[in-house]
């Protein structure tokens, strides 16, 4: 199994991975054993170790990983550390090599799937959350006491099931209807579906709920009742992040390749920053973040959020909203956002440029708020993680990824980013009652008597109005 | 005193009565419990249940006059045992050492609980809240303003929680604090969704608070009383008070005052209107087809010398058969979860703040898993959820601007053309 880690044909998100016998050599956990069973007594042997770890707070770039990061990570230490660098340096250089190979493989399969399709890009989406849900399952769990309580990770999953029900049936309640509105059964069956959905999910809830109470054992009434709490908060965690981001994949990629790529550029350029000009710590829960490597990167983002947004933005394939499930190309009237205007240069750049004007897509004023989220407070959500670890001593959250530690090692900034993006795009863009959408409504939900009813109603109204102008 | 607390307080293992305690239920408890500590405390046990029969009946009539007062005061009663039930569980697993170095952690959890307050009260009274304000212009351009982006201010307050969260963590006191963190989440989701669906439950009709409420509280009374006459095989090892013929009994109590219950209180207009917005005076409404008697001919088993042939009957009784049936088979659970948990934390009680009860969240455990269920209840399967033409004018003219009511105007006529050819 050793040689998996380095030469994984298959890009380790697409498909499952076999976690259990990844013996990570990488010498940034020189004392640390990262097989999955001793995370919980993962306690830090020595200052040093932690420092070399990649995947503590410095690093949660989500798919491209450079090849400088190491090299950043071990110049940022402070001083006194600086004599145990010589030793790990022969062995850093290959850790930096596996690293780098697996996040050209992330990379890789993250584009392909982007080019495959919205139904794909949910298929990764859920894959993702599915493997974060079981790391954290697994994080508090002791294994002790899960021997006299048989069904209890069962639960979990009842749980997570649930939830998965509950979230994707919201979000997609209406792609499913426009997918399946050919076939008259299949389309009453469900509109059923969707219409009792909220029934069905609550009895699922309710039957967990029972089960849960069923099985509490005398003495570990504790040990129970902790798990639960846990689970419901992974369950929110995991769940609400994910389902936002496949509501925004719905929207148009572009919403979810915008903040995406925001963050992992947000932390590449934290990295460069702070390896050629960090000196003043910013927080005491991540020792090796600089001040100047947050401001160098806050400003880095910022302005290639704006280049992104335009350059992202030409491509219908990623603005055009999906309206149903299928998987073909789609085409669309790009919306007032993405239609290039028009501004002449201002005079002090004219002389210097080929180009009279410069196009703007209106998007990119949004890209602005974006980068400036994703550079000032996407990175809180790097601290709570670490600040999560070292409360309850862990060295990472799972190894599923070499080189990287876990999935939710990765997705700890994407979360923030990906509710705020959400939050932004339905506030501030989508238009929550356009002249489409009532339309919309209306053809579908009234009858015929009923539309020409609401029209007559309408032209009255719209009468008054006009007569009481003038 | 804090002995004839433990061996009277009901709170710990037998059933949350919301109200309407009776005064029965401390002779039930001496009763169930071994035979031979009953007369020992007696003399303690008559004042105990005087203590506690006089909370109830204050709880009662407190509850009536609310109820009679109006959907605005119900609400403003839910919330302010919202905020109690919500000061009992913050206070609960906190330790008093760790808490001194950290200043700010109570106005942290009131600020969550602030914003969550925002969240859930704003989504559900929103659109009553734009129906009152249609009077004035100004104000009601604010208050669009504040429905529209209230998601965005929300999720702001959420976010500047938790990074001042992060920016409090102190070493050592991570695992405190982390710990306080999560719980104040759970706390705030259990307390919030309970309350924010009886509200949205109160503004349906008052009869879809009033109804489930009952029918947990006689739920609870009857389990009592079948219990102290019939109990004998325990039902489960968590609350060892309870038995099968409590339960049992309860249930069918429970189902059949369901059916009877909700003939007399669909009676009333003041119970099964709707309210449309915030004001408080009088309702007028017409009668949802629910709540119009039809007769019901007797099904033809039923013996001879019964009276009537046929009997009036509300729809919606059928409706609280349902009520009643989760009611005693389900909303116990609620119970049994609270027991567990206190066993587990090794508390005796919530808190104290009735005097005889325990405190708020005693009484309100079943309540919870009931109201949830009313809710879910009355959204999918009475409400209608389809489109009616004056929700839909409604939409139009309150979210849209006057031109694009017009372009809106023509392209419906368009649409009709159309269609017609």
């Amino acid at each position: 199994m050793a040689m998996e880690k380095d030469l994984n044909p298959h890009s380790p998100r697409i498909r499952k991975l076999r976690e259990n016998s990844h013996p990570n050599t990488s010498t940034s956990r020189m004392c640390n054993n990262n097989q999955r069973d001793n995370h919980y007594q993962n306690i830090l042997n020595s200052p040093r170790d932690y420092n070399y770890a990649p995947s503590s707070p410095t690093a949660r770039t989500r798919h491209r990983r450079r090849s400088s990061e190491n090299l950043s990570e071990v110049s940022r230490s402070n001083v006194s550390r600086v004599s145990n660098l010589l030793l790990g340096d022969k062995n850093k250089y290959k850790s930096m090599w596996i690293r780098t190979c697996s996040s050209l493989w992330m990379l890789g399969g993250v584009m392909f799937i982007i080019y495959m399709g919205h139904l794909y890009i949910w298929a990764m989406v859920v894959a993702i959350q599915i493997f974060m849900a079981r790391e954290l399952f697994f994080l508090l769990r002791r294994v002790h006491e899960e021997r006299r309580l048989p069904g209890f990770r069962l639960l979990n999953w009842h749980f997570f099931f649930t939830a998965m029900l509950f979230v994707y049936g919201r979000m997609l309640q209406q792609q499913l209807v426009n997918t399946v509105s050919s076939d008259r059964f299949i389309y009453k069956l469900v509109s059923g579906l969707i219409k009792y959905q909220m029934v069905i999910w609550y009895f699922l809830y309710i039957a967990g709920f029972i089960w849960f109470i069923l099985t509490l054992k005398k003495k570990m009434y504790r040990y129970q009742f902790g798990q639960y709490a846990w689970t419901h908060m992974i369950l929110i965690v995991v769940l609400a992040q994910s389902s936002f981001i496949v509501a925004n994949i719905f929207e148009g990629i572009f919403w979810f390749l915008l903040p995406a790529a925001l963050i992992a550029m947000n932390d590449v350029a934290a990295y460069f920053f702070g390896f050629y000009f960090g000196k003043t710590p910013l927080i005491k829960l991540s020792p090796k973040k600089t001040w100047e490597g947050f401001i160098g990167a806050s400003v880095a983002t910022i302005i290639s959020a704006f280049f992104f947004a335009n350059v992202l933005g030409q491509f219908q394939w990623l603005t055009c909203p999906r309206k149903d499930l299928s998987t073909g190309w789609l085409h669309c009237d790009p919306g007032p956002l993405f239609r290039p205007e028009y501004y002449p240069l201002p005079f002090w750049i004219a002389p210097f440029s080929p180009w009279k004007e410069i196009s703007i897509l209106p998007v990119q004023w949004h890209a602005f708020s974006l980068g400036l989220f994703a550079s000032a407070i996407a990175p809180f959500g790097g601290f709570f993680a670490s600040g999560f670890k070292r409360a309850f001593k862990i060295k990472d959250f799972g190894d599923s990824i070499p080189g990287h530690g876990g999935f939710t090692d990765r997705m700890d900034c994407q979360n923030v980013m990906a509710f705020f993006a959400y939050i932004y795009i339905h506030s501030f863009i989508v238009n929550q009652y356009s002249v489409e959408m009532i339309l919309d409504q209306i053809s579908r939900g009234l009858g015929d008597e009923e539309q020409k009813m609401l029209y007559v109603k309408l032209g009255d109204i719209l009468q008054h109005k006009l007569q009481g102008r003038f | 005193m804090e002995e004839e607390n433990v061996t009277s307080s009901p709170s710990t293992q037998v059933p949350r009565i919301r109200h309407r305690r009776r005064s029965n239920e401390a002779v039930v408890d001496g009763d169930r419990v071994n035979a031979s500590p009953l007369l020992v405390n007696d003399r303690n046990k008559y004042k105990s249940f005087m203590v506690r029969t006089y909370s109830t009946l204050w709880m009662i009539g407190g509850f009536v006059l609310v109820v009679y007062m109006g959907h605005l005061y119900i609400t403003a009663m839910v919330v302010v045992i919202q905020i109690f039930m919500a000061k009992e569980l913050f206070n609960l697993l906190r330790k008093a050492p760790e808490d001194k170095c950290l200043p700010y952690i109570k106005q942290l959890n009131w600020h969550f609980f602030f914003t969550a307050m925002l969240f859930v009260y704003g989504r559900i009274l929103s659109q009553r809240l734009a129906n009152t304000m249609t009077a004035d212009q100004f104000f009601y351009r604010l208050v669009s303003g504040l429905i529209k982006y209230h998601m965005a201010i929300c999720y702001s307050l959420y976010i500047i929680g938790f990074m001042w969260f992060i920016l409090t963590l102190k070493k050592k006191m991570y695992k405190y604090q982390f710990g306080q963190y999560a719980w104040t989440h759970m706390i705030l989701i259990v307390v919030f969704t309970q309350s924010s669906f009886t509200v949205a439950n109160i503004f349906e009709g008052i009869f879809w608070f009033l109804l489930p409420a009952s029918l947990i509280i006689i739920n609870d009374i009857f389990a009592y009383i079948f219990g102290f006459f019939f109990g004998r095989t325990p039902l489960i090892k968590l609350s060892p008070k309870k038995t099968w013929e409590g339960f049992i009994g309860a249930s069918v109590t429970t189902i059949i005052s369901a059916f009877v219950l909700a003939n007399i209180l669909g009676r009333f207009p003041w119970l099964t209107c709707p309210r449309e917005d915030l004001s408080t005076g009088w309702l007028q409404c017409d009668a949802d087809p629910l709540f119009k008697p039809e007769p019901f001919a007797l099904p033809s088993w039923i013996p001879e010398w019964f009276p009537w042939k046929e009997m009036t009957i509300l729809p919606v009784q059928w409706h609280a058969l349902c009520h009643g049936l989760f009611a005693s088979i389900i909303a116990p659970f609620g119970g049994f979860f609270a027991s567990g948990f206190k066993r587990a934390f090794k508390i005796k009680d919530f808190g104290d703040s009735i005097p005889g009860h325990g405190g708020i969240t005693d009484r309100m455990d079943c309540q919870m898993v009931m109201a949830v269920f009313a809710y879910i209840y009355l959204q999918s399967f009475i409400v209608s959820q389809s489109v009616s033409v004056d929700k839909i004018l409604d939409q139009i003219l309150t979210n849209l601007t006057f031109e694009e009511q017009q372009a809106l105007f023509m392209k419906l006529g368009q649409m009709m053309k159309d269609k017609l050819q």
